[in-house]
């Protein structure tokens, strides 16, 4: 089993809640992703399993949403908002400043796995843009100071 | 537990009789139960389980004149109506927190900071629809949200305003608070529905309509975040304090979120019918532009709304004025843009937005918004073709009017009048191969 005994029982819980099992399938992706960082077919093995329900509808659900990556990433993914509000007030050259840190381009993990960098849509947050998220994190009304403290913090926790 | 810093006008609308939905949400203790509950929290729910039929909240509600606030504007108690009641089946109701209109970020602050008013509109929903199961969807991102609500269901739970015979009354209602998993067309109702039935989050054909088929094949109503927390207030003060406000079609306050180049981005919440202007220009809200800087357009409505150029920001920010001026309120997100700002850039990041969102059900959006990127982009990489501006303008017609969800009307609609309004600067980058003006923003 990939799945943790807490996360299995977690999906359980869930499960229970809905007048359908089969709603059940995103919540398991996100309590799946919390543990291992992404799913793979393995994983929708044993979700299927949990919530009984056919092993193609946890994999149709998960390849069609963006919030499940399907391969393992850095210990902390930062996803920064390159949308419009974002974009004018610099969300590209804040990407180009966090290749620049992190010695990566967009896309890529750095070679300790502990950071991966991509770019995504409107995170919500446009009044305080430009923002970033990293893991399941908010970090908003970005500087280059803050966004050297956040990485300083982060390589320290690591 | 962290808040967005995002700004809100909470200091003037704890001052302001009219101002509702924003009173408390500079008040860390709001979220709190026994705090909501010592400022007349839940005292609209107890009222309505005690003295009012189903059919007496639907007149309230429709005639306080409330309209969506999740885009469409469709009133909200007319909504509710639809729902049949004479059916056997369960009904249900889904708050939509899915919030991902670029430009877009009100709902956030109200789950963040006060999230028992939300529970609270979304109980009266329930009660006025018969549900006794309802669902909050909320955009997976949203992490703090999420855990928001979570709490705040529980309290509910615990103090006696959800679960069995809710005060007595003998009414029997539980919520799910559902997470999502990164998908803009997942707010699109239909969509949403899929979504949180374990399906992709594709959008259906209607009819029928969610009112009679919705989750489950049951009667469900979805209603926007703010449309439902609105609601306490419309059944506390009465539907003709609610219709005193804002415009005569246009009622009531509404959230704006404003982001771009301005120097005060935040959400504010004013009357229906405040003008435009004062909202980018006063110093109590936008406070004019950054650095100084000349206006060039404004998006009003979020990203799929038309643009207004400077000389239109004269307007009215209700339905109806917005629509007199060619664009729309759509969910409030007011976008402002500085000379700086090259069209064909903006374009650009709207038009891959679309095409990255676009579910793939229709072949219209599916194939149009792709194009759209393509042309697009050769045109802002400097290898725009003669011609190029009259093929957007063909695929554009060609979308819209001809897709099943909205979507596709969305991703023309900011295109085509962004060269209406700038055709010039469109006909200047392919003649040269350049921007007119470039659009290179720099964060500090
Ligand atoms: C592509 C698309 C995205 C949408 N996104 C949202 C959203 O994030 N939140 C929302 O409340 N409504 C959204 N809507 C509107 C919903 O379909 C629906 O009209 C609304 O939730 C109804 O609630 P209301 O009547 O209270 O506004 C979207 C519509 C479309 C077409
Ligand atoms: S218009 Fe686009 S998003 Fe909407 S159903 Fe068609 S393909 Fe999907
Ligand atoms: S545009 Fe970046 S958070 Fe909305």
């Amino acid at each position: 089993m990939m799945l943790s005994e807490e996360s299995v029982k977690a999906i359980k819980e869930r499960a229970g809640r809905y007048p359908h099992r089969k709603s059940a399938i995103l919540p398991a992706l996100t309590i799946a992703c919390r543990q291992l960082g992404y799913v793979d077919e393995t994983v929708y093995r044993e979700i299927s399993k949990i919530i009984r329900i056919p092993m193609v509808e946890v994999a149709e659900a998960a390849t069609f949403y963006t919030m499940f990556p399907k391969a393992p990433r850095g210990k902390y993914l930062i996803q920064v908002c390159h949308n419009i509000s974002c974009a004018l007030l610099g969300a590209d050259s804040l990407i180009g400043y966090l290749e620049q840190k992190l010695g990566i381009t967009k896309g890529e993990t750095t070679p300790d796995d502990l950071f991966t960098l991509i770019s995504v849509e409107c995170l919500g947050s446009c009044a305080t843009a430009p923002m970033m998220q990293i893991n399941e994190d908010y970090y908003e009304n970005l500087t280059r100071q803050k966004v050297d403290d956040i990485l300083q913090d982060l390589r320290s926790k690591a | 537990m962290f808040y967005s810093p995002v700004r809100t006008n909470a200091s003037e609308a704890e001052k302001n009789e009219k101002l509702h939905l924003f009173k408390y949400v500079e008040d860390p203790q709001q979220k709190n139960v026994e705090t909501f509950e010592s400022r007349n929290g839940y005292s609209a729910w107890k009222k309505v389980l005690s003295s009012m039929s189903a059919e007496q909240v639907i007149e309230e509600v429709k005639s306080s004149g409330l309209r969506g606030r999740g885009g469409a504007g469709f009133p909200t108690g007319l909504k509710w109506s639809f729902v049949p009641k004479d059916s056997p089946k369960a009904r249900y109701l889904c708050c939509n927190a899915d919030e991902s209109e670029p430009g877009t970020c009100k709902d956030r602050v109200i789950m963040e900071r006060d999230p028992h008013a939300i529970i609270e509109g979304m109980a009266i929903a329930s009660y006025a629809i018969g549900c006794h199961l309802m669902f909050i969807y909320i955009r997976g991102e949203f992490g703090e949200c999420i855990r928001s609500m979570e709490r705040a269901a529980q309290e509910a739970r615990d103090r006696g305003h959800l679960g069995k015979n809710i005060y007595g009354s003998g009414y029997d209602l539980d919520i799910i608070v559902h997470s999502g998993g990164g998908a803009y067309i997942c707010g699109e109702e239909r969509a949403l529905l899929n979504s949180l039935e374990g399906e992709r989050g594709m959008s259906r054909i209607r009819p029928p309509f969610p009112a009679i088929e919705g989750l489950y094949a049951c009667p469900t109503i979805v209603n926007n975040v703010e449309s439902l927390a609105t609601v306490p207030h419309i059944i506390n003060r009465g539907a003709s304090w609610y219709s005193s406000m804002g415009t005569e079609k246009s009622s009531g306050t509404k959230v704006f979120s404003l982001s771009g180049h301005v120097n005060n981005p935040g959400n504010y919440e004013v009357e229906l019918g405040f003008s435009l202007k004062k909202l980018i220009f006063d110093p109590a809200y936008g406070g004019g532009m950054k650095d100084g800087k000349q206006l060039k357009g404004v998006i009003p409505g979020g990203a799929s709304t038309p643009f207004l150029t400077p000389d239109m920001i004269d307007v009215n920010l209700d339905y109806e004025s917005l629509a007199s001026v060619g664009s729309m309120l759509g969910s409030g997100a007011v976008i402002v843009f500085n000379e700086d700002t090259c069209i064909v850039w903006t374009i650009l990041k709207l038009i891959h937005f679309f095409r990255h969102e676009s579910c793939g059900k229709c072949t219209p959006c599916r194939e149009g918004t792709g194009w759209l990127e393509q042309v697009v982009r050769r045109i802002e990489m400097g290898q725009g073709e003669q011609g190029d501006i009259e093929k957007i303008e063909d695929v554009c017609g060609n979308i819209f009017g001809r897709t099943i969800c909205p979507l596709g009307d969305a991703a023309v609609m900011p295109i085509q009048s962004a060269i209406k309004h700038w055709r010039d600067e469109w006909q200047y980058h392919i003649d040269h191969g350049s921007c007119k003006v470039k659009s290179e923003f720099s964060f500090q």
